[in-house]
């Protein structure tokens, strides 16, 4: 294959699954499942473009993306612990109220 | 038929699947291993993209570190059980709407992928870009971003342990 365009083309597939996961779903640790989805499929796309110019800055890009990705992963499901020990819920819908 | 396509295509299919399954599963845990699946293809789909270096980092820091995070937090707080609960009344159109947007998203970003990039080749200056190319991108030209996200992981360290702090 001398062009990256079926990557690119998954790559949109899988954000848009992603998307419509973090929309459907009620439970807050399938939305964030769905985040890291999304996110995953944005690698790929990076990975993709960094191939089709031949530049490595593409690749640092998901380096970087890998990293806020962690930072996001820790504190968020800490959030969840803390909302589940309060709500004993994972349930968005319960969370609509801005006090614990 | 070249057997690269083969092998993208397979890949495609499987990932694609992974994902289908994550999106319909009952059960948390099944879900974060469907999403191990969708990680390790994707990981192979960068070998395909000579990056063997992000592919490792891919399996051992995503299907690994996270998804063990994730693994862990599941079994800890017993959620696996993912039950469907009725959304409320007041919001049963959402998911209808969810799907019908998410549907028109991929329509637009396949039409314009196919468009724009549909011609452009991959150059011929292929890069290998392996442990010692990537360092030296790192702490050359990419040296403040690297030192501002090692400030971010120690701030998302300390958000988790304040915010899991017993009372």
């Amino acid at each position: 294959m001398n062009t990256v365009s079926p990557y690119i083309l998954l790559s949109a597939i899988l954000f848009s699954m992603g998307v419509i996961g973090f929309l459907t779903r009620r439970n807050a640790i399938m939305i964030f499942m769905s985040v890291e989805l999304m996110l995953n499929s944005a690698n790929l796309a990076f990975v993709a473009f960094a191939h089709q110019w031949g530049q490595l800055d593409g690749q640092m890009f998901v380096f970087f993306v890998m990293a806020v990705a962690a930072a996001e992963v820790a504190v968020g499901l800490a959030l969840i612990v803390t909302v589940f020990r309060s709500k004993k819920s994972a349930n968005v819908d319960d969370l609509h109220q801005l006090k614990g | 038929m070249t057997s690269e396509l083969i092998v993208f295509i397979v890949l495609a299919i499987i990932s694609v699947l992974a994902a289908v399954g994550l999106l319909s599963s009952r059960n948390a845990v099944y879900a974060a291993l469907f999403l191990i699946l969708n990680f390790a293809t994707v990981a192979v789909l960068y070998l395909m993209l000579n990056a063997p270096f992000l592919a490792i980092i891919q399996i051992s820091v995503y299907a690994g570190a996270i998804m063990v995070l994730f693994l862990f937090v599941i079994m800890l707080l017993g959620a696996e059980r993912l039950n469907q609960a009725a959304p409320q009344p007041g919001l049963r159109w959402q998911r209808p709407l969810a799907i019908g947007l998410g549907a028109l998203l991929l329509i637009q970003a396949a039409y314009v992928f196919i468009t724009r990039f549909n011609s452009t080749t991959v150059a011929p200056n292929l890069i290998q870009a392996g442990p010692m190319e990537i360092g030296l991108k790192l702490f050359g030209p990419y040296l403040l971003p690297f030192e501002v996200t090692s400030i971010l992981l120690l701030v998302a360290i300390i958000g988790a342990v304040v915010l899991t702090r017993e009372k």
